[in-house]
């Protein structure tokens, strides 16, 4: 048996002498005779490395980026550079091992670096305000809804089909318990068909951009949409295209949420990551989550403190319009930390060498025979395809060739099943791209 | 917006002090610069690798009106600034590494290194979630394994991995409820949460489509069972408690209160904030729990990350499991035989009723993992272990304790202790916050205070299976000069200064809220 108690039996026997005790089951008298387990039916422990040699087994049957698999895949999780500066800093034990900033004479590190993540957040979307984070995408999205109908009080959302799917899944989910009436408006040529809606007095309007095929669309019916019906517009943006593409405020959002782990977070098979969320000062006390706010110590120095905290639910309880209490802070501090590192040309230089690399690279493509263009409209980072074969097939064929070729896309997008994702980061070489479409030339045949 | 507010967040952020910072350590000490202030315009730190793919201009790439509206600007650093930033701001920062974190209710442990050393693996921290699952059987296994234990561990039969928190987790579970009752043919309209409970509690209730109705705690601190009954009706959809308590107290009646929910045809569901105190000693699922939910980031030691990330998995009996939240990983009874298994043993299944997901991927995978590793190291005795040491310290505390602060409840506690400055109050004006903020310049992390509301200045004192009797005596020794001290004539307003050898005194928390500085640029 092992674990990291530090008691010995000289000092248990001693604790249990000052209560009156036989023995440590005497701990648990209260605890109904009927209810008490003999044992659990459980491996006894292990020591460490035999641990750390298994979990190194399962780890050695997946399929990892960087050492087995070129990654081209996206759909919400990208593979982006993560200098070794950003781990050693954002992984310090003193951001790890705390708790959420209760105390905040104690707690100066966190808060500050949290509020330094709120301000390049902001600055990103060119909204004001920005909280401490959410879970991840979806749950940036879920709470953007929230928001939307609380303050519009409408529960209608009209919610574009290029807002990534799984997002929207669990924006269904949540729906459930909130009645939200959710209608989800086709794509057309990868642009959202706003015309089909039959929603007419909709809280919420949300659209993606860049949109789940990768497309930029024009925001501006969304916008126009909301003028008319007195509804929010909320926008699902990505922080990295969000260097050289013009910024939700810009577009007339009133919030905007989208999926952190770009900045600087592993992919780690979809979690931890990090919800985005920024919205106008109009909006600051419907703000779910945590935000951090400057003020002075009692000696009026510069200190920071979770604020605005009666928004939150230990105070308002059934009140709350969000149950958000722990959030992905650490990973907030890793984004400050990767912005930090990028500044604002190399964010803009990420987002630039990207678009050129998947311009390559879709060109390549393209020039495969049976491959075809899913949409046309212009695209950053990420670009759809109709494969001639199920794009599932191929992901599996090209899993063998030592490459990740991207998401297969539902039927929902119009490519049966040979509709594929493809995304191309800034650390795609012309080599990996090149042997890419070589192997994709014979992975369709 | 205003114009004017626009324009100033477009410029360049004055001054620029081009990393003008103190470099001696700042615990106690001034104030560190923002990574604004510290910017430079025209420094850089980033490096990208060399990829030879043909560069096209920007304005050839993005359509003139998707490009940025003017020039974004973030910070200009240096790499050596940006090290010393944070590695200061680190240095203004407690941490359970630091010290011991006697934080009632959230479970501050040490956290075990190797599982640090685990979720960097990159067998698992560069594995893409949308791969199919012929690159990921690893992590299926991983987390297929863990569902097990967390089933044996909670005695439920099933569990979904998806929640990234535990309020996720509770929202989970009421969602299970609604799917529950409507699959019975009427969805039923309150939840019943003891006035003891977590302020997560009545917030995932309303947004689970429900009303709360609170049940008072008899004068022992356990739910009245008396008033729970006057509640319990065919509307009732459930209850969610926490055993144990948020007073750290057993619900020895938990059978009858089971009992009488399921009368009535409600679920129970499990708050498990609390699960540290009774691992392998006693299970949810045997006292009549329907649902649980865990903190993984509490009970199995996942860091907690300054707020996160933590981990709320959720495990539910049998008859809920149709109803849980998808794609689930598997093991795949068919094998290869199994249709569209491409011959492999675990595989991704949505269950038949289920409630859809609620995650974007499959959860906070690497903590799941982190989780995993510190429950192999354990195994089943050394959970036990873990919940008996935690009783132990904690009564240790309350015992040695009770004589100078109030007990409330004058009876053995389990994983925590609640305590009350009242008398102490009452006797110097030096309240449970002060004491608090005493214990901080004490070298210790303050205890949760004001909570739970139904104990007047409540000290919630949880000091985990990790410290040391030597730690505990320390712990006492401060609690008790503060006490102490408080009754000198000069105590109270000594008590109402602290603290004084932190890296900032006491915060002006009312200032912040007045006057609203959510980001550098909104400062006045």
């Amino acid at each position: 048996m092992a674990d990291y108690t530090p008691h010995t039996e000289a000092e248990i026997e001693a604790m249990l002498g000052m209560l009156g005790l036989r023995d440590l089951d005497e701990l648990f008298a209260v605890v109904p005779e009927a209810l008490r387990l003999g044992g659990l039916d459980m491996a006894p422990g292990r020591p460490e490395p035999d641990v750390l040699a298994r979990m190194g087994a399962l780890a050695g049957s997946n399929r990892a980026n960087g050492t087995d698999l070129v990654c081209f895949a996206g759909g919400g999780a990208y593979d982006h550079e993560v200098p070794p500066v950003t781990p050693a800093l954002a992984l310090r034990s003193e951001f790890v091992t705390s708790y959420t900033p209760y105390q905040p004479e104690v707690a100066q590190g966190v808060l500050q670096a949290v509020f330094e993540f709120q301000t390049l957040i902001a600055r990103l979307t060119g909204l004001p305000v920005s909280n401490a984070s959410l879970y991840d995408g979806a749950a940036a999205l879920v709470e953007g809804l929230n928001l939307g109908v609380a303050a519009a009080g409408r529960p209608g959302v009209l919610m574009s089909s290029g807002v990534n799917p799984s997002w929207r899944s669990v924006a269904r989910t949540m729906a459930a318990g909130t009645g939200h009436a959710i209608e989800e408006i086709p794509l057309a040529d990868g642009v959202t068909a706003w015309d089909g809606a039959s929603e007419r007095a909709p809280g919420v309007v949300v659209v993606a951009y860049p949109n789940y095929l990768g497309c930029l669309e024009d925001l501006g019916p969304a916008r126009r949409l909301c003028d008319d019906t007195g509804a929010l517009l909320v926008v699902v943006f990505d922080p990295v295209c969000a260097g050289i593409l013009r910024s939700p405020a810009a577009w007339g959002a009133d919030v905007a949420v989208g999926e952190g782990q770009p900045l600087g977070t592993p992919l780690s098979f979809g979690g931890p990551y990090l919800g985005l969320f920024a919205c106008g000062d109009d909006q600051v006390r419907r703000l779910p989550g945590r935000l951090v706010g400057e003020t002075v110590d009692a000696e009026g120095r510069r200190a920071y403190v979770t604020t605005l905290r009666a928004r939150e639910q230990d105070i308002r309880r059934e009140k709350a319009t969000s149950n958000v209490c722990t959030n992905q802070t650490l990973m907030a501090v890793t984004a400050a930390v990767q912005l930090g590192w990028l500044g604002s040309s190399g964010l803009a230089e990420v987002a630039l060498r990207s678009a050129q690399g998947a311009r390559y690279c879709r060109q390549a493509l393209l020039a495969v025979p049976g491959v075809e263009p899913l949409c046309t409209a212009p695209v950053v980072r990420e670009f759809a395809l109709r494969l001639p074969i199920p794009a599932a097939d191929v992901v599996e064929r090209l899993v063998e060739e030592g490459f990740l070729a991207g998401i297969p896309l539902d039927h929902t997008y119009g490519g049966d099943d040979r509709g594929l994702l493809v995304a191309v980061t800034e650390r795609r070489t012309r080599e990996e791209i090149d042997g890419f479409a070589a192997a994709f030339d014979k992975a369709v045949r | 917006m205003t114009t004017a507010k626009a324009e100033k967040r477009d410029q360049v952020p004055p001054p620029a002090a081009g990393g003008r910072a103190l470099s001696a350590p700042l615990l106690g000490h001034g104030t560190e610069p923002t990574l604004f202030e510290l910017s430079q315009p025209g420094r850089s730190a980033w490096q990208l690798r060399t990829t030879g793919v043909p560069e096209v201009p920007l304005e050839e790439l993005v359509p003139d009106h998707h490009r940025r509206e003017g020039p974004l600007t973030l910070a200009e650093v240096s790499e050596r600034d940006l090290v010393g930033h944070f590695t200061r701001l680190s240095h203004r920062q407690f941490s359970v590494d630091l010290g011991a974190y006697p934080l009632g209710s959230c479970t501050m442990k040490y956290n075990p290194k190797v599982c640090d050393a685990v979720a960097a693996l990159a067998g698992l921290a560069d594995v893409h979630p949308g791969a199919p699952p012929s690159c990921t059987q690893g992590w299926m296994e991983l987390l297929v394994e863990l569902e097990a234990v967390l089933c044996e561990v909670t005695g439920m039969a099933a569990a979904t991995l998806q929640p990234a928190a535990g309020a996720a987790g509770e929202l989970t579970g009421l969602l299970l409820m609604r799917a529950w009752h409507e699959a019975q043919g009427r969805p039923r309209s309150t939840v019943i949460i003891p006035d003891s409970a977590h302020g997560t509690n009545p917030a995932s209730v309303t947004l689970g489509g429900y009303r709360t109705v609170t049940v008072p705690s008899d004068r022992r601190g356990c739910v009245d069972l008396d008033a729970l009954r006057a509640e319990l009706d065919d509307d009732v959809a459930g209850i969610m408690l926490t055993n144990p308590n948020t007073l750290g107290l057993f619900e020895e009646q938990i059978v009858d209160i089971a009992a009488a929910v399921h009368e009535v045809g409600g679920l129970l569901y499990y708050d498990g904030a609390n699960l540290n105190a009774i691992l392998g000693v006693v299970r949810p699922g045997d006292m009549g729990f329907d649902i649980v939910h865990l903190n993984l980031h509490k009970t199995f030691a996942t860091p907690h990350g300054g707020g996160g990330p933590g981990a709320g998995p959720v495990a539910v009996s049998p008859r809920l499991a149709p109803f849980l939240p998808g794609p689930r990983p598997v093991r795949l009874d068919g094998g290869a035989s199994a249709p569209g298994s491409g011959g492999q043993r675990y595989g991704w299944v949505t269950p038949e009723h289920s409630i859809g997901r609620i995650h974007s991927w499959h959860g906070n995978a690497l903590v799941l993992a982190r989780a995993l590793a510190y429950i192999l190291v354990h195994g089943a005795d050394g959970l036990r272990r873990v919940a008996q040491l935690a009783v132990l310290n904690a009564n240790w505390l309350r015992s040695r304790l009770s004589t100078t602060y109030d007990a409330p409840y004058d009876r053995p506690c389990m994983h925590e202790c609640v305590l009350s400055a009242a008398s102490l109050k009452r006797a110097t004006g030096v309240r449970a916050l002060d004491v608090g903020k005493r214990l901080l310049e004490e070298g210790f992390h303050a205890p949760t205070v004001y909570f739970p509301l139904v104990v007047d200045e409540a000290l919630m004192i949880e000091p985990t299976e990790t410290e040391s009797l030597q730690t505990l005596e320390a712990l006492a020794e401060a609690f008790e000069r503060i006490a102490a001290e408080a009754r000198a004539p000069e105590g109270p307003a000594r008590a109402a200064a602290a603290p004084h050898a932190t890296p900032v005194r006491r915060v002006d928390e009312a200032r912040a809220a007045r006057t609203l500085v959510p980001t550098f640029d909104a400062r006045p």
